[in-house]
């Protein structure tokens, strides 16, 4: 018997190879060679070992996991061990002869992103030209195939007035659930942050139209909503709490809390080519360092909310104050908080819309960005660098 | 508006959601997508006669019966919980 409950869920990495772009993607700026990916056989023990640590989902994601064309095996190979399978895709790489043969395979789920509802946005969003005709005609594939859809509508500045309109385009395109979430901002989504961040009343407009849209497809879709925290009084409970329930297993084997801690300088993750995956999770320092509530500062640490917001997000607060430890400036609670909801809401009216898009050649760009906005002192101590 | 099901409606687990049980944490789950529910005892005693075939009136007549408890009772208990997760979209009928 373990001493740690097992976590709920991996999030499987796959590979960081996309043909898509886009400027949000939570992928780090610093991206994976294909050379250096887990090969098969090493994603097939690790989701024997996941198993066996009680792991009740993965989320086969990327980069574009369909990348991948041993992806039916590895599907095939975790419904074999119980493990309900989700593919988070872009869709843009599969066709129906692939649908169906991941269906055959095991498939549970099925998650397509979708930039925009409007054509040209969506595509230049995405980076990708024809993406949007392609992503419908691959929705309908998988609803074909018996497999249920969520339709996932990443939401910023640049697309939240039409989300009416995308919100309709999940419900024709037969979405069982519909996931809106407005950026977070790590990694991408940092460094393009000042053409991305909504304004207060776009975020107020979002608000009502999500409410809205529940009250009436009640009982026939259900929409999940990731809040843009920098204008929130309470900050997301990140993960649920910090190597509480999820891990993330990046293509070269790392193991992560999140999949976004990379980005946290001084921590350093293992890799499951080094250590068994339940060592990983019961007593990897950097598991351990923001694990439960011990670690937490005041507010957080007397707070009534600390089990509930798990002291919002570690990533959040590195990235803004350059202190992984300190309370996540999402929270009104923190000294920080005005000062990030007044950055958020003057980068919305810079009228800044280019994108740095993702890919590796980007990196160095995306880095230098990365590190610019924030409220930490500019000192070399304080800020992290891109690697 | 709920989902309308009634006594003759046909529960089963459409494709992407299933109950299974997990030997690691000696517990029933319900898989759905990117979801997990934790049966209580009278959700996994009702959930573990969902099949496709028995409608809710059977599975009602049994549950009754096996818990010796008034047939009305069960009944709104058991359309309470089915509706609730045919809106999560858990259970089809």
């Amino acid at each position: 018997m373990s001493l740690m409950p097992p976590p709920l869920a991996i999030l499987a990495e796959l590979t960081h190879r996309c043909p898509l772009r886009c400027p949000y993607c939570s992928n780090p700026v610093a991206l994976a060679r294909s050379g250096d990916e887990l090969g098969t056989q090493e994603w097939v023990d690790l989701l024997r070992q996941a198993a066996a640590l009680g792991v009740l989902q993965v989320h086969l994601s990327g980069g574009e996991p369909t990348a991948r064309k041993d992806l039916e095996a590895i599907v095939a190979a975790a419904r074999e061990l119980g493990i309900y399978t989700n593919l988070i895709t872009s869709a843009v790489l599969l066709d129906q002869a692939r649908v169906e043969a991941l269906a055959a395979a095991g498939l549970d789920h099925v998650q397509i992103s979708f930039q925009d509802s409007e054509e040209h946005s969506a595509d230049r969003i995405g980076g990708y030209a024809g993406g949007h005709e392609k992503k419908r005609a691959v929705a309908a594939f998988v609803r074909g195939a018996g497999l249920p859809l969520t339709v996932n509508l990443v939401v910023h500045r640049q697309n939240l007035d039409r989300l009416p309109s995308m919100i309709e385009m999940a419900v024709a395109l037969d979405a069982r659930r519909i996931e809106v979430a407005h950026v977070q901002y790590y990694g991408w989504g940092l460094a393009n942050r000042a053409a991305l961040v909504p304004t207060r009343a776009q975020v107020a407009a979002a608000d009502a139209v999500v409410a809205e849209a529940r009250a009436r497809l009640e009982g026939r879709i259900v929409i999940d909503y990731v809040v843009p925290d920098y204008y929130a009084r309470r900050p997301k409970p990140c993960m649920g709490g910090w190597a509480r329930q999820f891990l993330t297993v990046t293509p070269s084997g790392k193991v992560l809390p999140c999949h976004a801690a990379d980005s946290i300088a001084g921590l350093i993750f293992e890799s499951i080519r080094e250590r068994p995956l339940a060592e990983i999770w019961e007593s990897s320092e950097a598991f351990r360092r923001f694990r439960g509530t011990d670690w937490m500062p005041e507010p957080c640490r007397s707070c009534d909310r600390r089990e509930i917001d798990w002291g919002g997000c570690r990533c959040q607060a590195f990235a803004l104050l350059g202190d992984a430890a300190a309370t996540d400036p999402a929270c009104a609670l923190s000294p920080h908080h005005e000062a990030v909801a007044a950055l958020a809401a003057a980068e919305s009216e810079t009228g800044v819309d280019a994108f740095v898009y993702r890919s590796f050649a980007n990196v160095v760009e995306a880095a230098g960005r990365a590190v610019r906005p924030g409220l930490a002192p500019r000192g070399a101590a304080a800020r992290p660098g891109p690697g | 508006m709920g989902p309308l099901i009634g006594e003759s409606s046909i529960p089963r687990f459409p494709r992407g959601a299933r109950l299974q049980h997990n030997a690691q944490r000696e517990q029933w789950i319900v898989q759905a997508p990117e979801r997990v529910f934790i049966p209580d005892e009278i959700a996994l005693a009702v959930l573990q006669r969902v099949d496709g075939a028995t409608s809710i009136a059977a599975i009602v007549d049994a549950l009754a019966r096996d818990y010796a408890a008034p047939r009305e009772v069960i009944r709104d208990d058991v359309l309470e919980l089915l509706r609730d997760l045919v809106g999560k979209g858990v259970i089809a009928v």
